[in-house]
């Protein structure tokens, strides 16, 4: 049993009780909801005649389902507007703040929290949305829910949860030039395997993950889930504290720095107990690509797909499915793989500095003529700050499409899907089957500067070759 | 999948079914119910289209489309299953496609909580026994009876123990898998709570 980390501190502080089953009550400090996993949540409400106990812990935005072309309203597709509408109502009728678009706030729920500064260190933070373990990047104890849950937190601002186990993940050293946080994830990922995680908290430490920007730490963070790992945390510091300071919904004044006051004592003690830890050489990391159709299935761009026999008899069955799904033979190289669609955003990537690194790579540069690529800013906020530092035109002018803030074609819940069985270049999370909207469409999962450089030679390349 | 949907209520202690077996680890809830289903704002209808992407691509050879897994209720599972998104869509359309339990090597966490939340029980068993329980349902039909109090199941043939985390057992044995009213039962606690919390102070 871990102890004195930061996420038993965090979890003792929300511990309301103990259940009779044997499972704890946590108390969800922060409640963040969208259109796709609340509207059944509503529905149950209504239904058990239960009101919102703490509406003011809730708040809402719209991110699966919106259109990123023309978001004028009625939205095209029926079902998107009647979800966008549900959620509307809900917040309408109970009093829920809603960051809806046009507001200058909307976006992707996990770019939007952190940026408002909803997101603090010592919350628990909970969101039917599995990628909610970004918000673990301030030091708050952040995990996805389903919809029932929602209902709970809702009714209750509480849920019944089994304490997690906690690993370490001690990263040694400093990324290298052209390497990014994307890399290292995947990296980890790759190493630990995706089902690792299982049952456990990660908690991300050392050298080379202390000097990563608030943003490269939410990308670390964001795919815990994808090592199996419901909740991701990094311990607070000097950068997030000036990272959250003066944002919209932080505390101002006297109360910021009895914040920050209380932020500082919160870390995980010198001497705290894991329940594992692992260690790796941060510097040892390339820029890393999945070939295959887990987030587990990567390599870095100058190894090859592995050999059948190289692996383990676990990951034998997965790599032969992976194979035939992708197209791929064994001992071919990723490198060099042509790629027919290149989308940079999603809750993992489309933040500022995500843009900012891929507009340095496409600038006077042009996308090659057999791709489709598109920028997907991770919120209205993003998409004006870039057009603000003329970030659009770097794109518009490589031949990017510059579109409107959403989740897009992560999950592929609006119009932008690959078609077929085309293969992306993709920023975002997840090489699921059919994960992009086409049952046989292929995803290759890397970091921004990597998907830009990839719609520049029209394949997949070696981003340091463009910034060296 | 069943015309009829009866959701599960109350104590759930006992079940009885078929067993219908998917092989592969890392199945992920993408799999389980592709995103377009998301598009809803209730959950009735999607039954019919659970692993809808692997069925159309195996063209009737899917688990889930095999005449000899017609009226299955128990889904037999490798490891990892249910990871990825935390859509509670996809065990409200195995539910509705007529699953009332699930035994497999391991689940991922919030697919397994929402099974919880929903009143599906999911048993772990080591990896060999799933391995001899889908070859022996590769054959012929298993029919299992499960005791949940004891863990335990049994066929004609076959008997094992069945291992399922201890709060989740409790919860389904009095009921309290369907959390609000526990959790609203601690309505003062709660209140106290939300007072004493630093951030709330500051954050007023």
């Amino acid at each position: 049993m871990s102890q004195d980390t930061l996420f038993d501190k965090v979890w003792d502080l929300h511990k309301v009780a103990s259940l009779p089953g044997g499972s704890d009550q946590i108390f969800v400090g922060l409640h963040l909801i969208h259109e796709v996993t609340s509207p059944q949540a509503f529905g149950a409400l209504k239904d058990k005649n239960l009101k919102i106990k703490f509406p003011n812990r809730t708040v809402a935005t719209v991110d699966h389902i919106v259109p990123t072309d023309n978001q004028s309203r009625p939205f095209k597709d029926n079902l998107a507007e009647q979800m966008i509408s549900t959620l509307e109502e809900n917040c309408l009728k109970h009093k829920i703040r809603f960051f809806n678009i046009g507001s200058g706030n909307q976006g992707i729920v996990h770019v939007v929290a952190p940026e408002l500064g909803l997101t603090q260190p010592g919350m628990t933070i909970a969101c039917g949305d599995s990628h909610t373990s970004t918000h673990g990047a301030f030091g708050s104890i952040a995990f996805g829910i389903g919809t029932s849950q929602v209902r709970d937190v809702l009714a209750t601002q509480t849920i019944a949860m089994n304490k997690l186990k906690v690993r370490q993940i001690w990263c040694e050293n400093q990324l290298s030039n052209g390497v990014y946080a994307k890399d290292l994830v995947l990296h980890i990922i790759n190493k630990l395997g995706v089902k690792a995680g299982v049952g456990f908290a990660y908690e991300f430490a050392g050298p080379a993950i202390n000097s990563l920007s608030m943003e490269e730490r939410m990308t670390i963070c964001n795919m815990s889930i994808e090592g199996g790992a419901r909740c991701g945390y990094i311990n607070p510091d000097e950068k997030t504290f000036n990272y959250l300071k003066n944002r919209l919904c932080t505390p101002k004044d006297k109360n910021w720095d009895q914040a920050v006051k209380w932020w500082q004592s919160l870390k995980s003690d010198e001497n705290s107990i894991y329940d594992d830890l692992i260690k790796l050489d941060a510097s040892k990391v390339e820029p890393t690509i999945t070939w295959g159709i887990t987030p587990g299935q990567s390599i870095s761009i100058n190894q090859k797909i592995p050999l059948l026999e190289s692996l383990s008899t676990n990951d034998k069955l997965i790599a032969e499915e992976a194979y035939e799904y992708m197209c791929f033979k064994p001992g071919q190289s990723i490198k060099d793989t042509p790629v027919e669609v290149c989308f940079i955003g999603s809750c993992t990537n489309g933040r500022i500095s995500d843009l900012r690194v891929a507009a340095k790579v496409l600038k006077d540069k042009k996308v090659s003529n057999n791709v489709k690529a598109f920028v997907v800013p991770g919120s209205e906020k993003v998409a004006n700050e870039a057009k603000k530092e003329g970030l659009d035109k770097i794109f518009k002018d490589s031949g990017f499409e510059w579109r409107e803030p959403g989740c897009s074609m992560c999950l592929a819940m609006n119009s932008d899907k690959l078609i077929g069985n085309q293969v992306s270049a993709s920023s975002s999370n997840r090489n699921f089957k059919g994960r992009q909207g086409s049952p046989n469409g292929r995803t290759l999962l890397m970091s921004p500067a990597m998907v830009a450089a990839a719609a520049i030679n029209g394949k997949v390349s070696d981003v340091r070759e463009f910034i060296n | 999948m069943n015309s009829e949907f009866n959701p599960p209520i109350g104590e759930i202690s006992y079940l009885k079914g078929k067993c219908i077996s998917l092989i592969g680890d890392d199945i992920d809830t993408d799999r389980i119910i592709p995103a377009r289903f998301l598009k809803c704002v209730n959950f009735d209808s999607l039954g019919k289209s659970v692993f809808e992407d692997d069925r159309k691509t195996l063209r009737g050879k899917h688990p889930f489309d095999l005449e000899e897994n017609k009226g299955a209720s128990i889904l037999i599972v490798n490891s990892n299953f249910g990871c990825g998104s935390s859509r509670e869509h996809a065990p409200q359309a195995l539910l509705r496609w007529g699953i009332k339990a699930i035994i497999g090597e391991s689940f991922a966490d919030i697919f397994y909580s929402n099974c919880i939340a929903i009143g599906i029980p999911c048993f772990t068993l080591p990896q060999n026994s799933i391995k001899s329980i889908q070859k022996y349902s590769a054959t012929k039909n298993l029919f299992l009876e499960i005791d949940l109090r004891k863990s335990f199941a049994k066929s004609k043939e076959l008997s094992f123990n069945l291992h399922i985390k201890e709060s989740s057992k409790n919860m389904f044995l009095s009921g309290e898998w369907d959390a609000t009213s526990t959790l609203l039962a601690n309505e003062s606690l709660i209140e106290k709570k939300f007072k004493d919390l630093p951030y709330i102070k500051f954050n007023a």
